[in-house]
């Protein structure tokens, strides 16, 4: 708790270190909070003003009336339910095609021994020299190809293709211990077997934080969709958001923004503690 | 990979006896099913990276050098897309926005992060308060927060023209002026992208051992010579790697340009990849897109490979 730092803890304790410590920590609170909070009160409170305040200057602080409306119109007029459920549909697919696929990936070649398994691996990696969105138009005429476009396998497949994460989990599998695995398979349990009730539940820390990962990614994901879905049925919310928000009254574009943050949003402060802890210890890791 | 080889005793020695009566056949069927277990396994992972990882990265240096319309047949082209995109006037305005647009991210969303994060490591109070706070933008979709930025931008009603003039300062024309758009876009990208680096530097921040500043504390060095002699050479590692993932990061703007400006004005907020989107669904022009992507990516796999060689290096002395 009390490990030291820049300042040291006899200097914070003097009346003067005690006085700036409370006047520097007030600076960031205020600081904080009209820099990363003001906005999305701004936001959130915006898409219940009616139209007319919203042009008006100076603008209000705090809407003269609360309206609902905003919030409802764009729940219908921008079709919302469609566009979320097809951000869900692709976001989950997207989920479950990485978690299955890396996870078997990154468990044979940690645990099977495959011949070529170095070249594969030294495959896998090269990737992470190439920027992924450099590369979306040959990917886009890729799946075009296929028949995939305005296909959620559209997003489904290319995610599964995520080197960052078939490394973390084949590094997760390297270090779990030999004897545990030795021990399955003298019961006579199969790779399979091994893998589902021995190994997965030992790798639940490793597979949260790719599953959060996967399912942030693919709700904010913006260029590819846009490429993939010419179709405005089939759109993701990110890219509806875009498309109609040139004729679309400013208060129901701003609720439906509103709308279209709350499930990450939700899902953060969730799983807050995890997500933090994931980022610091993955950043230092390199 | 090479450490967990050492690991690895030899195989044939390390299967227990027990396990080897089980199987029936050969050793040598034996290791073929293994194989074909293996593979098994490693199927659909291959699959996905052959057909939208390997093959795009190949198939991208190939249209490059063709003349490419879906549908019909290719043809070769020679260097013709490289020359034609050459001559497009907005390909010297995208190479040098996006670089700008680098430079300027660097200056201010690497400065700002790295002091915010020696503010917040003194500071005792709120801790879990101030991780969450400043990460919130970067968990709101990227499009909410450049259409949000737009609307706060606006010449009529907007916010930041309003902010100014409570200020009694003179107004701006934010992103709809040639001179002020691109530092707008700036602004966004630092505000939506900044929760991940101060997170990072927190993290690195913390792993400095305090003894460190006690003995320098004791040789009589100041707050800023502290900073200077302490804090920064500790953190030089990742300072860089951040520097550099947001180097990569940052060439390959789009959401930003296309949302709040697009493009313009005048071309003054077009992106290098923004190229690309509008050579292959603007002008059907794919070998030009694939041209442009070959030259990004190029430079972009340049800086990858320091990144690597350099992360690579550091878990070395570890």
């Amino acid at each position: 708790m009390s490990t030291r730092t820049l300042i040291s803890p006899a200097t914070l304790g003097r009346p003067r270190g005690k006085a700036l410590y409370w006047t520097v920590f007030t600076t960031v609170v205020l600081l904080f909070a009209l820099a990363f909070l003001f906005p999305v009160y701004w936001m959130v409170t915006g898409a219940m003003k009616s139209p007319d305040e919203i042009a008006g200057t100076p603008p209000t602080l705090v809407p003269q009336h609360w309206h609902l409306s905003g919030y409802t119109d764009a729940w219908d007029l921008m079709q919302l339910p469609r566009h979320l459920w097809n951000t869900v549909v692709q976001a989950a697919g997207a989920w479950a095609c990485q978690l299955v696929l890396c996870t078997a990936a990154g468990y044979a070649l940690s645990r099977l021994r495959p011949v070529f398994g170095k070249v594969i691996l030294g495959g896998v990696l090269a990737t992470l020299m190439v920027p992924a969105q450099a590369l979306v138009v040959p990917k886009y005429l890729t799946v075009a190809d296929l028949g995939l476009l305005n296909d959620p396998l559209a997003i489904w497949l290319p995610a599964a293709a995520n080197a960052f994460n078939l490394y973390l989990l084949k590094r997760f599998f390297d270090q779990l211990p030999r004897e545990v695995l030795e021990a399955a398979e003298m019961d006579g349990a199969g790779t399979l077997r091994t893998l589902w009730s021995v190994v997965l539940p030992m790798s639940r820390p490793v597979l949260g934080v790719v599953s959060v990962f996967a399912l942030v990614a693919a709700w904010q994901d913006f260029l590819w969709p846009l490429m993939v879905f010419s179709d405005t049925d089939k759109q993701p919310i990110s890219v509806a958001l875009v498309q109609l928000s040139q004729n679309i009254q400013l208060t129901v574009l701003i609720a439906a923004m509103v709308i279209a943050s709350i499930p990450v949003v939700a899902l953060f402060l969730v799983f807050q503690r995890h997500i933090v802890a994931g980022i610091s210890a993955g950043g230092t890791k390199g | 990979m090479t450490k967990t080889a050492e690991r690895r005793p030899e195989p044939e020695t390390a299967v227990p006896p027990v396990a080897a009566p089980l199987r029936a056949g050969s050793p040598r069927r034996r290791r073929l099913a293994d194989q074909a277990r293996a593979y098994a396994f490693l199927l659909g992972g291959l699959v996905c990276f052959a057909l939208f990882s390997w093959y795009p990265a190949i198939r991208a240096v190939v249209i490059a050098f063709q003349e490419y319309t879906p549908g019909s047949k290719p043809e070769w082209a020679g260097t013709a897309n490289f020359s034609r995109v050459l001559h497009d006037p907005e390909f010297s305005a995208a190479w040098r926005n996006t670089l700008t647009f680098t430079l300027l991210a660097l200056l201010i969303g690497f400065a700002i992060p790295f002091l915010l994060a020696l503010v917040l490591n003194e500071l005792r109070h709120a801790k879990a308060f101030f991780r969450v706070v400043v990460y919130l933008p970067v968990m709101i979709p990227p499009v909410v927060s450049a259409l949000l930025w737009k609307w706060f931008y606006d010449p009529g009603a907007g916010l930041a023209n309003e902010v100014l003039r409570l200020l009694h300062l003179p107004t701006s024309h934010w992103s709809n002026g040639t001179d002020t758009a691109l530092v707008s876009l700036v602004i966004v990208a630092t505000w939506a992208n900044m929760g991940g680096t101060v997170l990072v530097y927190l993290a690195a921040l913390q792993s400095i051992p305090g003894e460190l500043y006690e003995a320098a504390e004791l040789d009589g060095a100041n707050l800023l010579q502290r900073v200077r002699h302490i804090t920064v050479p500790q953190t030089r590692f990742v300072i860089l790697m951040l520097m550099l993932l947001q180097i990569i990061a940052t060439m390959q703007v789009f959401t930003e340009p296309f949302v709040i400006t697009g493009g313009g004005p005048e071309s003054a907020t077009v992106s290098v990849l923004y190229l690309i989107y509008k050579y292959a669904f603007l002008y059907d022009d794919f070998g030009g897109a694939c041209a442009l992507s070959v030259m990004l990516l190029v430079l972009l796999g340049a800086f990858s490979a320091v990144y690597l060689r350099l992360t690579r290096s550091h878990e070395g002395d570890l």
